[in-house]
């Protein structure tokens, strides 16, 4: 009975049918590994307990959207089988200095309960969370299989920790650092520790890393990386360095050039290479990035990949509308595209007559201040909707808009995802009727019937969040700012917004009543952030009494805590959890 | 609690006024503010940044003309805290129109935090700002050490790796040179050549607030 036991996948003997349970269990599993959405997963897993069984077997991919809503050993005792892990942390209002310095989302505990999970674990990815150079020891340490590591807007680590991962992870194919503070105490040469005999990566991004970089010893880790496909450099790469390393690697898809300028040490009237042909021998390249100390001069060197081109970021160069359009005027295929608003208004109808294929457009300001000038406006926006209907994601930066142009946006752009417009001028109006903005916002909502994330700005009143409410169905992240005047606009929103799961609010006149309208609501939500509103501790501590497995924190801008005798709460941060209060928070982060 | 300072109670209540928030509810609180009230900190960064008579009044004076770009109106030049909303890194990659982030430390602490140099006009902004986001832990790091102790003395490292007073040069030079800025224990900054040596400057602080 014992030995083919393996072959017949039954209960019984090696002469017995296997019984009928045993069959579909199987059949089961097989057909869920070929599952990948975690929606379809989570449904699968309500079924009955055996299906939740086979689906927590076959989950390869853990996700979790706020690592302070599950704990990691009840995560690794649900799923046993996970080789891919993807842990977000810091609330995204982090970014924008919003929240205390020191407040979690650590990975060492998660990382801890990994290694003794999931030894054969090969990818993780996070976002917004701290990872130590200690954990990136840990991480070389405890997986043998290691692959694939993607930091997003991390802090915590620096050279060192990059160092020994390059050094000990044999196996590395992806090492992506995106937006990450990288910390500068102490620089190591971290590009020399990878393996002399020839590595395995795929992907290599450094752009974020602020630090002077060994050029040599990149240049040999290029040459002895025969797979690499990504490579996406630092601004301490000068042009002549980039050249160095493209002509060795002519088969990369994705580039970010770093300065894209000369060295300073650089004479002008030195012989230079031929960029040129370097690029044009770059046959596969989909997609560029860099160009962080551009000099336009140089820029007609891509002209031989633009046709190519479905990805261009040039949100760091500081390039005018004609410098952009030399650009662009050959980039048919282009889909996604980032820039800064020096290419006014002119260089967004350049883009707007010839990609047609574009899905995402972002454009960033060069001057992030509230009374700048801003150098787009509606003129740009109702373009780029005529031109480009298959627009599907929008951040735009700018000081004067139009309902009209919001309108005219949302009526030729029917696939709009994501739509997040940002008036940088707080309370502005529509700067030529003078109206609120509340009619644009209102029309997005009402015709995008595909919109799940929207951020508003400009003078918005209760009738805007009106429109939200009503037609708002299907958004689920919604971004708040200096708007609405009283407690019902906020109503609005938490009563109709039934698919709503991330909310984030500062600086609106909206207080416990409106607070309190949630309630039927919080425990589907991710989070709700709400900072220099008017909610009061008592309102918070209602909510937390009212959801008793909702984790409501509170904190104010500098170091000390919230005290009892304080009425109003600078920030309330709260978020379902299965685990209670974390026992990590720091002094100054008070949870209710 | 043996009390170190005099008027601490009224020190206390105070904090909250002079803390950097983002204003009470639908308001836009501007961090300059009232300065009336003598609390260690200031008084001993002023003195440090004065000239040889080390008074008060005139060093503020003499700051204020240093910030040569702006009018005294606080509101004018000051911006909001994370607005608009765009990544440290971001806007300090654009430098000529927008924001100059630095790391503040302070010795003896943990806790890191990065003020944008650019949204202040003066170093008397600057150390305003820094003294509320840290005042509360000098404060409990002052019973942890009861010495007569205003300790902390603000240096900054620049472009060439040296290490300075804060408020050695004028305003704008250390705008563009400050790379990070370091609040240091007073006998540790004694090496760093003050004008007025920080030893002096805690016994006159002592003095002024015993008086």
């Amino acid at each position: 009975m014992g030995e083919n036991r393996a072959e017949v996948p039954g209960c019984g003997g090696d002469s017995q049918p296997p019984c009928p349970d045993q069959v579909l269990e199987n059949v089961l599993e097989n057909v869920l590994r070929f599952l990948t959405s975690r929606r379809d997963r989570n449904a699968v897993s309500l079924v009955c307990k055996s299906w939740y069984l086979a689906e927590a077997l076959t989950r390869s991919e853990l996700f979790i959207g706020n690592c302070y809503a599950v704990s990691a050993r009840r995560a690794t005792e649900r799923f046993r089988r996970v080789n891919s892990v993807v842990l977000k942390g810091k609330p995204r209002f982090a970014d924008f200095s919003l929240m205390p310095l020191i407040w979690g989302a650590h990975f060492t505990p998660w990382l801890t309960a990994f290694a003794a999970a999931y030894p054969w674990l090969e990818k993780i990815h996070l976002k917004r969370m701290s990872i130590t150079d200690d954990d990136l020891a840990q991480i070389s340490h405890s997986f043998p299989h290691f692959k694939e590591l993607t930091l997003v807007c991390c802090d915590g680590f620096g050279t060192s920790g990059l160092a020994i991962l390059a050094s000990k992870c044999r196996q590395l194919r992806v090492l992506d650092l995106i937006e990450d503070e990288v910390e500068d105490d102490d620089v190591v040469d971290w590009l020399s520790c990878f393996p002399d005999n020839g590595t395995c990566l795929e992907s290599l991004s450094f752009d974020c890393v602020e630090l002077p970089i060994n050029f040599d010893a990149l240049e040999r880790l290029v040459a002895r990386s025969p797979n690499l496909k990504q490579l996406r450099l630092n601004q301490f790469v000068s042009i002549g360095q980039l050249y160095r390393l493209i002509v060795r690697a002519p088969q990369l898809t994705h580039l970010g050039t770093g300065s894209f300028s000369p060295p300073e040490s650089w004479v002008p009237g030195e012989q230079e290479p031929d960029y040129r042909a370097a690029f044009a021998a770059c046959s596969s390249l989909v997609y560029l990035s860099g160009f962080r100390e551009i000099v336009p001069d140089y820029l007609p060197a891509i002209y031989p990949v633009c046709g190519n081109l479905t990805s261009l970021n040039f949100s760091y160069a500081n390039l005018n509308a004609e410098e952009l359009k030399a650009v662009v005027c050959h980039c048919y295929k282009l889909q996604t595209l980032w820039v800064l608003d020096t290419v006014r208004d002119e260089g967004l109808e350049a883009v707007a007559t010839t990609c047609k294929d574009l899905t995402e457009l972002r454009v960033f300001p060069i001057d992030a201040r509230e009374d700048s000038e801003g150098f787009v406006s509606e003129v740009g926006l109702i373009a780029i909707a005529e031109g480009c209907r298959k627009l599907q994601s929008i951040l735009y930066f700018c000081q004067r808009m139009t309902n009209a142009a919001v309108i005219a946006m949302s009526e030729k752009c029917h696939d709009l995802v994501v739509f997040r417009l940002c008036i940088m001028g707080r309370h502005r109006p529509d700067h030529l009727t003078n109206e609120p903005m509340d009619e644009g916002f209102g029309a997005i909502v009402m015709n995008c019937k595909k919109l799940t994330r929207l951020a508003v700005s400009g003078l918005l009143t209760d009738r805007a969040f009106g429109y939200i409410g009503k037609y708002g169905n299907s958004v689920r992240t919604l971004s708040i700012a200096f708007a609405g005047d009283s407690d019902m606009a906020l109503k609005y929103v938490l009563e109709g917004c039934s698919n709503l799961q991330k909310l984030e609010i500062r600086d609106s006149p909206f207080g416990d009543s409106a607070l309190r309208a949630g309630l039927h609501h919080y425990y589907n939500m991710r989070f709700l952030w709400m900072s220099s509103c008017k909610i009061t501790l008592e309102g918070s501590r209602e909510i937390s009494k009212a959801l008793p497995q909702l984790v409501v924190e509170v904190f104010r801008s500098g170091l000390a805590a919230v005290r009892d005798e304080d009425e109003f709460v600078d920030t309330l941060y709260m978020y379902r959890s299965l685990e209670g209060p974390r026992n990590d928070a720091p002094t100054h982060v008070r949870i209710l | 609690m043996v009390n170190h300072f005099p008027g601490f109670e009224t020190f206390a209540m105070d904090f909250k006024e002079t803390e950097l928030t983002l204003g009470p509810p639908g308001e836009f609180r501007v961090s300059g503010r009232k300065s009336g009230k003598k609390r260690g900190f200031p008084e001993m960064l002023d003195l440090n940044l004065s000239g040889p008579n080390g008074r008060r009044n005139d060093s503020g004076a003499q700051l204020e003309q240093e910030a040569s770009s702006s009018p005294k109106s606080p509101a004018a030049k000051e911006q909001l805290v994370g607005w608009p909303p765009l990544r440290a890194s971001r806007k300090n990659a654009m430098r000529s129109g927008g924001s100059n982030y630095v790391k503040v430390a302070v010795d003896g602490a943990p806790y890191l935090r990065k003020v944008d140099l650019q949204m202040y006009i003066s170093y008397e902004q600057l150390l305003k700002a820094l003294e509320d986001m840290f005042c509360y832990f000098t404060i409990r790091n002052y019973f942890m050490e009861p010495m007569n102790g205003y300790e902390y003395v603000p240096t900054y490292e620049d472009k060439d790796g040296d290490w300075m007073m804060v408020g050695d040069v004028p305003w704008k030079i250390f705008v563009e040179s400050c790379k990070r800025i370091r609040l240091m224990k007073g006998s540790e900054a004694a090496g760093l050549e003050p004008r007025t040596p920080p030893q002096n400057a805690v016994m006159e602080a002592a003095e002024e607030d015993s008086g």
